[in-house]
């Protein structure tokens, strides 16, 4: 019992600065509580069918076959699939989390996961579209195609700049859960 | 709409499974519900800090702020306020767009939306979490940087 609220040390903090602002500031106070109620409202929709789906993918997909589309040797297939799975997302970007954990779980190359990650968080279609009914045709399409470049760019110099070690050390905390 | 998707394949995902393998199903569900309490207590501190941060930087207040500077300084500052806060898409597009016809820069509006999306100030103790200080940060950086690109390219390409 103490063990888990210690777990939520963070959390629990900052409700107290939340209740704090409330006390000193009430109108603010509320705001807050208010825009936390709402991010919990929208987690606890969002994120139910991820993790789910994470599950079957656990149980039902042989690493091999991830590995044969996703792992080290799946070339520029690989990284086409990467930046396919974070486009047709949409939802916020801490839901790619856990995907790209089950990624790394089934042995995904350390660099497909970091272009999912970077695809998810800027290149969803979804959001491209509203954003071109927002701005324009010209400016969401001139960002989305020069950040695909940006994106795999910079996966690949993240993956240089991580050692083997370093790697190892992050799949190895997602190979339980 | 994604969310209905979501729970569409999942759902139907979850039936395929239980007619094919009850207790692969139930391990499965197991599985779902320890990786989601296993991170739960950093996702809370995440969205308590959201909201703390979508109080005081409020797109109003947003908009207040990237009126106010041009130039590469204008850059700079739009650049912070898009990686610090966290507005979804469908109020972001919206506000750029009165901003810039408003008068704000292109290059201006361009670095915001960019470092907006691909830069997660405070959703990094939860990258953190799955990847580690060093990815999370190198990310991070990187497309803080990226976005000043993708803006100058943005600037050169829509008038």
């Amino acid at each position: 019992m103490v063990r888990e609220a210690l777990r939520y040390r963070a959390f629990i903090l900052i409700i107290v600065a939340d209740v704090a602002i409330w006390a000193v500031w009430p109108s603010a106070g509320v705001t807050v509580l208010r825009h936390t109620f709402s991010n919990f409202a929208q987690m606890a929709s969002v994120l139910p069918p991820v993790f789910l789906l994470i599950g079957l993918l656990d149980v039902w997909v042989p690493k091999e076959t991830l590995m044969r589309f996703l792992g080290d040797r799946s070339g520029f297939l690989g990284v086409a699939i990467s930046i396919v799975l974070g486009a047709a997302a949409a939802g916020p970007l801490y839901a790619a989390f856990p995907v790209a954990a089950i990624m790394m779980r089934k042995g995904a190359k350390f660099s497909n996961v970091i272009v999912f990650l970077g695809s998810w968080s800027t290149l969803k279609i979804p959001m491209v579209l509203f954003e071109a009914s927002a701005l324009g045709a010209r400016f969401a399409i001139t960002r989305w195609v020069a950040s695909v470049l940006g994106v795999t760019a910079m996966a690949l110099i993240i993956d240089r700049a991580v050692t083997k070690d370093e790697k190892r050390a992050i799949y190895a905390r997602h190979e339980m859960i | 709409m994604f969310t209905l998707l979501a729970y569409a394949l999942a759902i139907g995902c979850l039936v395929v499974s239980l007619a094919r393998d009850r207790d692969r199903t139930r391990t499965a569900f197991r599985k779902a519900v320890a990786a989601f309490t296993g991170i739960l207590p950093d996702f809370a501190a995440v969205l308590g800090i959201v909201g703390l941060v979508l109080t005081f930087l409020s797109p109003k207040t947003v908009a207040g702020l990237i009126g106010a500077g041009t130039g590469f300084v204008g850059m700079v500052i739009t650049s912070l306020i898009g990686a610090v806060t966290l507005i979804p898409g469908f109020v972001a597009f919206p506000l750029a767009k009165s901003l810039l016809d408003r008068g704000a820069g292109m290059a201006q509006i361009a670095v915001f939306v960019s470092t907006l999306m691909m830069v997660g100030f405070v959703t990094a103790p939860l990258e953190i979490r799955y990847f580690g200080k060093k990815v999370t940060i190198l990310r991070n950086g990187l497309a803080y940087l990226y976005s000043f690109i993708v803006a100058f390219i943005i600037g050169l390409v829509v008038r």
